[in-house]
Order: C-alpha cells, then sequence, then structure tokens
C-alpha cells in the first residue's frame, strides 16, 4: 500500500515538473521518469523485505516468507461495522460486507438528471375547460447522456396527477453519413412549434387554444417513431427538411391507430435567417396525416376516417447581444388548419395564435397572446381568447409567472381567470431553449 | 397515397454533397480562441468564432446560423469548464457532424492543459449562485494560460494536418515570441500598482488580476450570475470604503447602473475592460486585448491610485 502511495507520489511530482515543456521533450522525460520510478520501486520492495524479515527474526517467529514484488496484494474485501446500538440484538456482528460498486467509477457514467417542477394555480370562472385551484401540474424528471461514440439518448418522464408518462424517450444518431438527423423513440412531433416545445419552457402557464382544439391538445402530436431530418444546401441560409413516420396514436382525439398500417406522417420544412446579428426570423411548413378516431364505433374502425393538418409558423426574435442577458422580444405566430373527415362529412377548421413576449429587466418578462380557433369536429365552434402574461426569473433555475386569460367559448359562458404558475429545476443544468 | 407519403418523407432526405476543401475548417466558441487558432492556421485554416466577444458567453442563443457552421467543422475549439453548457450540447447534437462531437477527433477542449483557478472543493450548491464545479472558466485572459491554450492548437492542427506541421510549429513559434515581449511590456507597466485593491462585477478576471498583481477584494454581484442586491452593494460600499478600493471593473455586457452608484459613492471609477478579443473595437486580437486592457488600466489606476 505504501509503495504504491509512495508510487503516487512521484508519479505526480513527476508530472507536475514535466506539464510545461513541450510534447517532444516530454515523451522522452516519461520514459526516463518512468524508469526512476521503477528503480525506486525495486529498491523500496527490496528494504521492505528485508525490514520485514527482521521483524520477525526480532519476534523469535519463523523468518518471513519475501513477498514478491511482483505479486499483487489480494482484493480487500470492503465492509461495514455494524450499526452501533444494534450489536448484540441477536443480528450479526462483527465487519459487514458492503455488496455491489463500492468504488463507484462506473457512476461518471450516470446521465445528467433533473427535474423541473410545475405548479398552476387558477381562479376565476371557467365551466368549459375548468382546471383545479391548486396543482402540482407536472414533474418532469429528464436522463440525458451519450449513449456511445454515434448516438445519444434522452428520457423525459412527467409525473403528473393522473400518473406518468413517458413523455420523450428518443435516441439520437449523431453522426450518420449523408448528413441524416435521425431520432427513434417516442419523441414530440416537429409540427410547426409548440408542438415540439415542453411545457417548461413554453412563455405562458397554458398552450394555445388552437392546439386544444386542432392539434390534440396539451400532448398533442407526441408518439412512437422514427424522425429523419437533413440540412438542405442553400448558402447562408438554415433550411432543414424533417420526415417522420409514428405509429398513428396521438392523443385522444386526433390520430388513432386500428391497425399496424394506419402510421401517421409528419413532415415539416424550416427556414432561417439572421436578418442582422441580434435579429433573426425564423419560417416553417408543416404537414400531418394519420387517421382519425370518428369513425370507430365499439373498437371497430368503421369510417377509417382521416385527417390532414397543414401548419404555417413564423418567429421573429431580437436580442442585442451585449444587453443579451437584459433585453429580448420574440414575437410568434402559428397557423392550423385540419381537414377532418366524419360521418357527417368533411370539416375544414382553423386556428391561430399570435403572440409576443419582451424582457424588460434581468429578471422579468411580459408578454400576451391572442387566440382564436375552429374545432376540429365542428368548424363552426369558434373559440377566442386573449392573454396577457408576467413573468419573473429569481435566477435560471425558477420562475414565477402570473396570466390573465379570457376566453369566449363558442358553447359556453365566457371565461375571466388569473393563473400562476411556480416552475423550479434541479439537477443538471439543462440547455436554453431556441 | 400511402406509399407517395412514404416517398415524400424519404425524398425529404436528399444526399449531401461532400465538400472537399484544402484549408481546415476551424470554429471557434469563442473569439479569444479563434484568433489564437488564427495565429497559428495562418492561412492554412478558415476561423468561424461563434460567440462575440462583447457578449455574455454563458448566454449565447444557440441560432440555426450556428449549427450550419459547427456542421461543417473540421475542427471545434470550445472554452469548456461548463462555460458553454447552455448553448453547446444542442450545437453539437444538431451538427450532424461526427468530427467534433465530444470524443471525435476534430473536438479540442482547450481548457484541458491550462491553469484554473477557482476550483470548487468540498459541497457545492445552486444556493451559491451559478457555480462552475469545474473552476473558473475565464482562464484564457492570462497570457501564459493563452501560450498553453496555443501550443494545444498546435498539436492539433498539426494531427489533423500533417502537412502543415512545420508551418503550425513556426507560427506558433511567431506567436509565442511576439506574446514574450508582450508580457514583458504589460507585466513592467502593471508593477507599480501591485497589490491594489479593486472590485469587478462577474468572477471573469481571477487569471488576468493574479497574473498583474491586482487584489479583487468584492464583486458587484452578490453571487455568480445572480443581479446585484441592494443589501450586497451597501455591504460592499462600505467594505470598498475599509479596504481603500477605488476602481471597478466591468464587462461590456452587463449594466453600468449598480457599478456607477458605487463608484460615486466611494469616489471611484467604473472601468469597462474587455473580457475577450472582440469585447472593444481595439481589442482586434490576443496580442491586442491584452495592450487594450493593460492601457486601459492604467489609465484608470493612474487617476484612482494618483501614482
Amino acid at each position: 500500500m505504501r509503495t504504491t502511495r509512495f508510487a503516487c507520489a512521484a508519479l505526480l511530482a513527476a508530472t507536475l515538473v514535466a506539464a510545461p515543456r513541450d510534447a517532444v521533450a516530454q515523451a522522452a522525460d516519461q520514459a526516463q521518469i518512468q524508469q526512476q520510478i521503477d528503480q525506486l520501486r525495486r529498491e523500496f520492495n527490496d528494504r521492505l523485505t528485508a525490514l520485514e524479515a527482521q521483524l520477525a527474526a526480532l519476534q523469535g517467529g519463523q523468518p518471513a516468507p519475501a513477498p514478491s514484488a511482483a505479486q499483487a496484494p489480494p482484493p480487500a474485501q470492503t465492509t461495514v461495522d455494524v450499526p452501533a446500538g444494534a450489536a448484540g440484538a441477536g443480528g450479526p456482528s462483527g465487519p459487514l460486507p458492503v455488496y455491489g460498486n463500492v468504488a463507484a467509477g462506473s457512476k461518471i457514467f450516470n446521465p445528467d438528471m433533473a427535474v423541473i417542477g410545475d405548479f398552476l394555480g387558477a381562479s376565476g370562472r371557467n365551466r368549459v375547460d375548468p382546471q383545479p385551484a391548486l396543482e402540482m401540474h407536472e414533474s418532469e424528471a429528464s436522463f440525458q447522456a451519450i449513449v456511445d461514440p454515434y448516438a445519444r439518448a434522452d428520457f423525459f418522464v412527467s409525473f403528473g396527477e393522473e400518473g406518468v408518462e413517458l413523455e420523450e424517450g428518443v435516441l439520437t444518431l449523431t453522426s450518420l453519413p449523408g448528413g441524416f438527423l435521425t431520432k427513434v423513440g417516442k419523441m414530440r412531433a416537429a409540427f410547426g412549434k409548440v408542438n415540439a416545445l415542453h411545457n417548461h419552457v413554453l412563455p405562458w402557464t397554458d398552450r394555445p387554444l388552437v392546439t386544444r382544439n386542432l392539434v390534440g391538445g396539451e400532448d398533442g402530436i407526441d408518439d412512437a417513431g422514427i424522425s429523419v431530418a437533413r440540412l438542405l444546401p442553400a448558402g447562408p441560409l438554415f433550411l432543414e427538411a424533417t420526415g417522420e413516420i409514428y405509429r398513428g396514436d396521438a392523443s385522444e382525439s386526433l390520430f388513432r391507430s386500428s391497425k399496424r398500417g394506419d402510421l401517421a406522417y409528419v413532415a415539416h420544412l424550416r427556414g432561417y435567417h439572421d436578418i442582422t446579428e441580434s435579429t433573426n426570423i425564423d419560417l416553417g411548413t408543416s404537414y400531418s396525416y394519420g387517421h382519425n378516431p370518428a369513425g370507430i364505433v365499439n373498437d371497430v374502425d368503421l369510417g377509417r376516417f382521416t385527417t390532414n393538418l397543414f401548419g404555417v409558423d413564423a418567429t421573429l426574435r431580437w436580442r442585442p447581444l451585449t444587453r443579451a442577458i437584459y433585453h429580448q422580444f420574440v414575437g410568434r405566430s402559428e397557423v392550423i388548419w385540419s381537414n377532418r373527415e366524419q360521418f357527417d362529412g368533411r370539416q375544414r377548421s382553423m386556428g391561430y395564435y399570435v403572440s409576443g413576449d419582451y424582457q424588460f429587466a434581468r429578471r422579468w418578462w411580459l408578454g400576451g397572446r391572442f387566440d382564436h380557433s375552429e374545432r376540429a369536429e365542428d368548424a363552426s365552434l369558434l373559440d377566442r381568447g386573449g392573454s396577457a402574461v408576467l413573468t419573473y426569473w429569481p435566477s435560471e433555475f425558477s420562475q414565477v409567472r402570473g396570466q390573465y386569460r379570457h376566453t369566449r367559448y363558442a358553447d359556453g359562458p365566457d371565461a375571466n381567470e388569473l393563473l400562476f404558475q411556480f416552475q423550479f429545476s434541479i439537477g443538471a443544468h439543462g440547455a436554453h431553449p431556441f | 397515397m400511402r406509399m407517395f407519403k412514404l416517398l415524400l418523407v424519404f425524398v425529404l432526405a436528399l444526399p449531401l454533397s461532400a465538400f472537399a476543401q484544402g484549408k481546415l475548417n476551424v470554429v471557434s466558441t469563442t473569439e479569444d480562441l479563434g484568433s489564437l487558432a488564427r495565429e497559428i492556421g495562418g492561412d492554412k485554416v478558415s476561423v468561424t468564432a461563434l460567440a462575440k466577444g462583447y457578449q455574455d458567453p454563458h448566454f449565447v442563443d444557440p441560432k440555426p446560423s450556428f449549427i450550419l457552421a459547427v456542421s461543417r467543422a473540421d475542427v471545434l475549439i470550445v472554452v469548456g469548464r461548463e462555460l458553454e453548457i447552455g448553448w453547446l450540447p444542442p450545437l453539437l447534437t444538431s451538427s450532424r457532424n461526427g468530427k467534433i462531437q465530444q470524443a471525435g477527433k476534430g473536438y479540442l477542449d482547450a481548457s484541458t492543459n491550462v491553469r484554473i483557478l477557482e476550483i470548487p472543493t468540498g459541497q457545492i450548491t445552486r444556493a451559491m449562485g451559478d457555480v462552475h464545479p469545474l473552476g473558473n472558466p475565464h482562464y484564457w485572459l492570462e497570457p501564459g494560460n493563452g501560450r498553453r491554450i496555443a501550443q494545444s492548437i498546435r498539436d492539433k492542427f498539426s494531427e489533423l494536418s500533417p502537412g502543415n506541421a512545420s508551418y503550425f510549429a513556426q507560427r506558433y513559434t511567431d506567436f509565442d515570441t511576439r506574446l514574450a515581449a508582450g508580457e514583458k511590456r504589460w507585466d513592467a507597466a502593471m508593477a507599480p500598482y501591485k497589490g491594489t485593491k479593486i472590485v469587478t462585477y462577474h468572477r471573469s478576471w481571477p487569471n488576468f488580476m493574479e497574473r498583474f498583481g491586482l487584489d479583487v477584494m468584492g464583486y458587484v454581484e452578490p453571487k455568480p450570475g445572480i443581479p446585484p442586491s441592494p443589501s450586497h452593494t451597501i455591504e460592499l460600499i462600505d467594505e470598498m470604503k475599509r479596504q481603500g478600493a477605488k476602481l471597478i471593473v466591468v464587462e461590456p455586457y452587463f449594466d453600468l447602473k449598480t457599478p456607477q452608484a458605487i463608484a460615486t459613492q466611494v469616489g471611484g471609477k467604473v472601468l469597462v475592460l474587455a473580457p475577450s478579443v472582440g469585447g472593444s473595437k481595439e481589442a482586434t486580437d490576443y496580442i491586442q486585448l491584452f495592450d487594450y486592457d493593460v492601457n486601459q488600466l492604467l489609465a484608470a489606476l493612474k487617476q484612482v491610485t494618483g501614482k
């Protein structure tokens, strides 16, 4: 043991001495130092052997057998003592073995873990789509790590009031030839902007009406499938095309597959351009197709009805670089058209939202959103709404938000609500959303 | 119909036109590393720096235009020590570029070979603010570390482009000579002010101040990444008066209101220094950065100390 410690110290000292030199000299030095260490180790071992023999002789016993330098000490059994107070109670006594990986070297391969809490409160009246007064809406646990030289994996497990759901569990192949970025697993589809975002990165406490009415609500298109995205050569312009195939089960109302062939498809084209170093524009068009549940009677898909969704989205961002931590503006809009087959014919519905969010101080954001959406099942029903949002950031890892929301429902009384939200994050530092 | 849709999905994924170039395509996360890469690479490389020198390197947007740059890179040079943790990982994932992934040949973490300060010992929590568990990442602000980064870059370039190894070695030697001359100049100029107590906004300057012998006795931020609070500001003013500190050094991306209020209270001065190449118009490369900062500091120190 002392030999090892001595060798370590010598090695460390040698490294410190050698560090600033340049590489060629370093290699030569290393070999030389290694020789010196070996020399020292040999001398040390010889001396130790001699001393041990002397000790044995003094104690009057047999001379101790000389341990060979090459012989490795047996691996020490790691033990702990019986906890204080538990001894003598009929249980085991003396040192207890510890099982498992005590050295814990492999723990460095544990994924980055974080938990984000999302607490929601609501006051006021809403008879059409009421939320509870207080709700631990979601606790999202994330586990993220690099799998091997070719891939990374990201898991997001959402613990809600109704149970646990795998929000995303994705393998991303990062180094495929041909520039294909491929994802396999359960994921939020690349349909528009809001559908792909997790709750905690939204600038509101809720999702826009058009998401609820036309794109399957809070969960949206979140399904098991394969996604392939590729950059298209377009000079200085960022142009990315994404094609995705899903099983065909997205939320309750949007897509439902009743046989293997009932797959759902998503296509997305995204263009991005830096107008100046502080202003940029992000445009997208999306398309999705799948079988809807309208024709399912007693678990049999009699109608074989399908839904086509089209969407366009635009985002304008402004963030002056020298004051990036104090001021920024994000303006965004998405328009979505739904074409849904049903027993009573085709329903062609449209919906959109327009939102703006302005950071006016290091910790403060002010935002607003206007909602307008017909319903997928009945295009004659039109819901409209407006929200004003104020957000406060104590730090990068927590957030308090208040939202006043007025909603004019097609089939119920108007709702006036004050919503508030606490969000807090522990664990690994996640990437900032863009 | 279904066949058509399947086809559509795959047609969207057209084959990539591979582009072969004679020059090494270098992307660096900051302008400092970019400048050092230019010093070593000369006309055998083309360099793109992502974050600007006048922007807070902790808070950079992972813009899709950066994805384009990283996707074409042969070499990616990063500051490391979790400085870019908020924005680099999504760029790497979306880059579709195996060369510059973390274990790739083209990935260079500039911090592996340098002197790092403020590596936390013992338990750390976020109650301490946005602490960097791997030590202070603003290590490039010291010429000795700059030299070590340049060595790492020289070795990496030579590994990837062995035919140009002697060219890179030659350019390194030239840079090393100019840097050594600079060090002599800066050390001599700063010598009279050794031990002067100053305050900085963020903990961006430990390597710089240690090198030039200035004593940082406090920070405008109560904790790293936490904006100034009234109680901390009052404490800081008292402490500055007690210890006779008069100079407040601020990075160009922080608001000057609080520092200016403090300076008025203690009868001192606020100085905006360039924490990076490009942090001011005059700081055009790594050596110019020190020329600029040292000159600015000298003028300000002369004023507040009367020496």
